[in-house]
């Protein structure tokens, strides 16, 4: 369960985030959606404890996060980013065991742990011998979401997980992500300016512009009773153009 | 590894740190030298004089860079006696000209722990010389002989020209004037006054050339120049504690080295291309054949090398023990990271030789002196090479550790340290590669090393002894790169090289 009250954070002059307040149900996938610059990855940092906001309060499970306080998180929020965030020094075992090394798991705990996770996402043993280098997008953004997932979490943050990806590998990943968060049953918050995602992933969606949040609820509530004209062009936007959709 | 390191440290260290005791205490005698020929050769002669009487093991700590480390060297213990001169002693070391008697010289070094021996028999002093048959024809004996010829003409060093000591004073001291007076290079004079192109011009007066050069040196006869009566500059604790090896150097050099015999065993050194010790050895009636001379050579080369090799490996290493924490700390807090690499660069424009020469107070001369301020160069760009690495670091790779619960000591360890190796290594490589060039300096100090033979080359003006430690030198660095190509392959982490091959 996570829940944010009424947010604000600024740099500078500069607004990032204005009375942003949203929750997600345990078991439920929440998107935030919104161009570049609009907030949504201030967010997720917020919510992670990664970064101070000026007002208002993130609570997980209850517990308030904030950067000195973000303990209660280790094991409980597993993050994922784009490209996979690896670390280039380490094989990509080496990337999935961290959480579990930083934690004092036991050798073959992990060794266990990291063998599900192999199956569940297709890498076999040579595969995990394997540097991020010798790896292509879409391995290395499995390997991401497989060390989010070494602690097997409650709570997965994903901040545009596929957006580095080339459109048929990313349509692949999404479907492949969408049956493993319902598989899985994870309490997810997902960061992405793809409207597409944004339908195949969110029970319910935030769209976020400036800093502000412009409508909250589920897309078919965004698509019938756009708040402002904004919502409508913001989806409009990234609709196949009219010619294309004759072929569907 | 960590223990191998610093058992690596120690060992380097240990000879350093061994050599810094009194020198009586085991019977040894350090003998030292300035860096020109004839310090050299007396020391040489000094050497092996008590070698000969078999009284204590020598050991030379000789090419000091100048009067200052020569002098402080002494008075700090690290060597016991060097040759030096009584104008010298009196004007740069006592700071008081009118100290010329051997008894007042030896009442002012006396609050130094020092003493000087009676003169070794010939004086290092300016003179004028004229062709031999000038002076035959005109019947010059003294300079004041030359007022009787004012159509001769001069050329003079630019430091005589201006010192008070050197023509101006002179020429009112005897009431001189010469046809013309101009300017020439030291190195030049010689051949002016062989091709008659001038008549008089300044010398040293024990200089090996005027054997060569068919110059009559004038007499002072008016005793203008100040005295630089050749002594041997020692320490009262080791005359006290040694009186025997004392005795004998005072017995084979004093009184008996004159000019003509000084200036004889220069021409040998600087003109024949002998080693001091073979003009040494020459003068104490021994032989030293050209096969004995060669296997020295080399047995040198292969000390002078693990000195050299030593000197580098233990300020590299000690660097980087500092260096590197020196460059976490500076990006933990900006403050403090300004101040360090401030202090570090100003570090690194103190010219080489005087920071060498600030060690000396604080850790004598030799190689541990040597060792620290090797070591103080090299923090530059560990400093600035593990501070730029950990600067520019991927924040989100970061923050991403931080969720999974690495922090502090920990992330620095498994993450950032390993991320930032390549710009790590790349600043020690920098740093070990300029050592091997500045550990030639350490030869100024005692410190041994390639730069022994570079600083006796210069002083003999012999290009072979140069470039015979100028090359070691040169290879030493090239081998230092190919090493760490090396290290690079075992320090940067596999993946890391991946990336870094990976075209883009």
């Amino acid at each position: 369960m996570i829940t944010v009250r009424q947010i604000s954070k600024r740099y500078g002059p500069t607004v990032a985030l204005e009375d942003v307040s949203l929750e997600v149900a345990p078991g439920t996938t929440h998107v935030l959606l919104g161009s570049s610059g609009s907030g949504k990855s201030t967010l997720l940092r917020v919510v992670l404890g990664l970064v101070a906001a000026d007002q208002g309060e993130v609570r997980i499970d209850g517990v308030a996060v904030t950067p000195r306080a973000r303990g209660h998180l280790l094991g409980r929020v597993g993050y994922v980013v784009q490209e996979g965030g690896l670390y280039p020094h380490l094989t990509v075992r080496g990337n999935v065991s961290l959480p579990a090394e930083a934690l004092g798991w036991a050798r073959e705990r992990t060794a266990e742990r990291v063998r599900t996770l192999a199956e569940l996402t297709g890498f076999d043993e040579a595969m995990l011998r394997r540097y991020p280098a010798e790896l292509s997008g879409g391995q290395r953004q499995r390997v991401g979401l497989m060390r989010a997932l070494v602690l097997d979490p409650p709570l997965l943050l994903l901040d545009e997980p596929l957006g580095a990806l080339d459109p048929i590998v990313r349509a692949d990943l999404q479907a492949e992500l969408r049956r493993l968060f319902d598989a899985l049953g994870k309490t997810v918050l997902l960061v992405t300016h793809d409207v597409r995602e944004a339908v195949l992933f969110g029970s319910t969606i935030t769209l976020l512009r400036a800093g502000r949040i412009v409508q909250q609820g589920p897309f078919a509530d965004l698509a019938r009773k756009p708040a402002e004209p904004f919502v409508t062009e913001f989806l409009g936007a990234q609709a196949p153009p009219p010619e294309l959709r004759a072929y569907f | 590894m960590r223990m191998r390191i610093v058992a690596l440290v120690l060992v380097v260290l240990a000879p350093a740190v061994a050599g810094t005791g009194p020198a009586w205490a085991e019977s040894v005698v350090r003998v030292g030298s300035k860096s020109f020929t004839e310090s050299y050769v007396v020391a040489e002669i000094a050497a092996q004089v008590i070698e000969a009487a078999g009284l204590a093991r020598v050991e030379r700590r000789v090419g000091l860079g100048g009067t200052g480390i020569a002098y402080r060297a002494v008075a700090h213990g690290s060597i016991d006696v060097y040759p030096e001169y009584t104008g010298t002693i009196s004007r740069a070391i006592l700071k008081d000209p009118s100290l010329t008697s051997l008894d007042a010289i030896r009442a002012g070094l006396r609050a130094h722990g020092l003493t000087i021996s009676d003169p070794l028999g010939f004086e290092n002093t300016y003179a004028l010389a004229v062709r031999t048959d000038t002076a035959e024809r005109l019947k010059l004996r003294g300079i004041s002989d030359l007022a009787r010829h004012p159509e001769l003409t001069g050329a003079f060093t630019s430091g005589f020209l201006e010192r008070d000591d050197g023509w101006p004073g002179l020429r009112r001291a005897y009431g001189l004037a010469l046809a013309s007076v101009r300017t020439i290079e030291h190195a030049l004079a010689y051949q002016a006054l062989a091709t008659s192109t001038v008549d008089v011009i300044d010398v040293f007066s024990t200089d090996g050339r005027l054997t060569r050069a068919r110059a009559t040196v004038l007499r002072d006869d008016r005793r203008f120049f100040p005295v630089y009566a050749a002594v041997l500059l020692a320490r009262l604790d080791f005359v006290e504690h040694q009186p025997r090896a004392w005795a004998a150097l005072e017995q084979a050099l004093v009184g008996r080295m004159d000019g003509a015999t000084m200036t004889r065993l220069n021409a040998l050194a600087d003109l024949d291309g002998q080693s001091a010790r073979q003009v040494a050895a020459r003068y104490l009636g021994r032989q030293v054949t050209r096969a004995e001379e060669r296997a020295r050579l080399v047995h040198e080369l292969g000390t002078l090398t693990l000195e050299h090799l030593g000197l580098v490996i233990a300020a590299v290493l000690l660097a980087v023990a500092a260096g590197v924490p020196l460059g976490i700390l500076a990006v933990r807090s900006a403050t403090i990271g300004q101040a360090e690499l401030m202090a570090v660069g100003v570090l690194q424009t103190i010219p080489a030789l005087a920071l060498l020469c600030f060690m000396i107070p604080l850790l004598g001369i030799g190689t541990l002196p040597a060792l620290v301020a090797l070591c103080l160069y090299a923090l530059l760009p560990i400093v600035r090479g593990t501070s730029t690495g950990l600067a520019t670091l991927d924040r989100q790779l970061l923050e991403i550790a931080d969720v999974c619960g690495l922090a502090g000591w920990r992330r620095l360890a498994r993450i950032e340290l390993p991320l930032a190796s390549v710009n790590i290594l790349a600043g020690i490589k920098t740093a070990a590669i300029w050592t091997v060039g500045t550990a030639t300096l350490a030869a100024f100090i005692g410190g041994g090393g390639y730069g022994t033979l570079i600083v006796r080359g210069l002083a003999l003006d012999d290009v072979t002894t140069i470039l015979a430690g100028a090359i070691p030198a040169a290879l030493m660095a090239l081998l230092f790169h190919g090493l760490f190509e090396l290290v690079d392959r075992l320090l940067i982490p596999r993946g890391l090289r991946l990336v870094m091959a990976r075209p883009r």
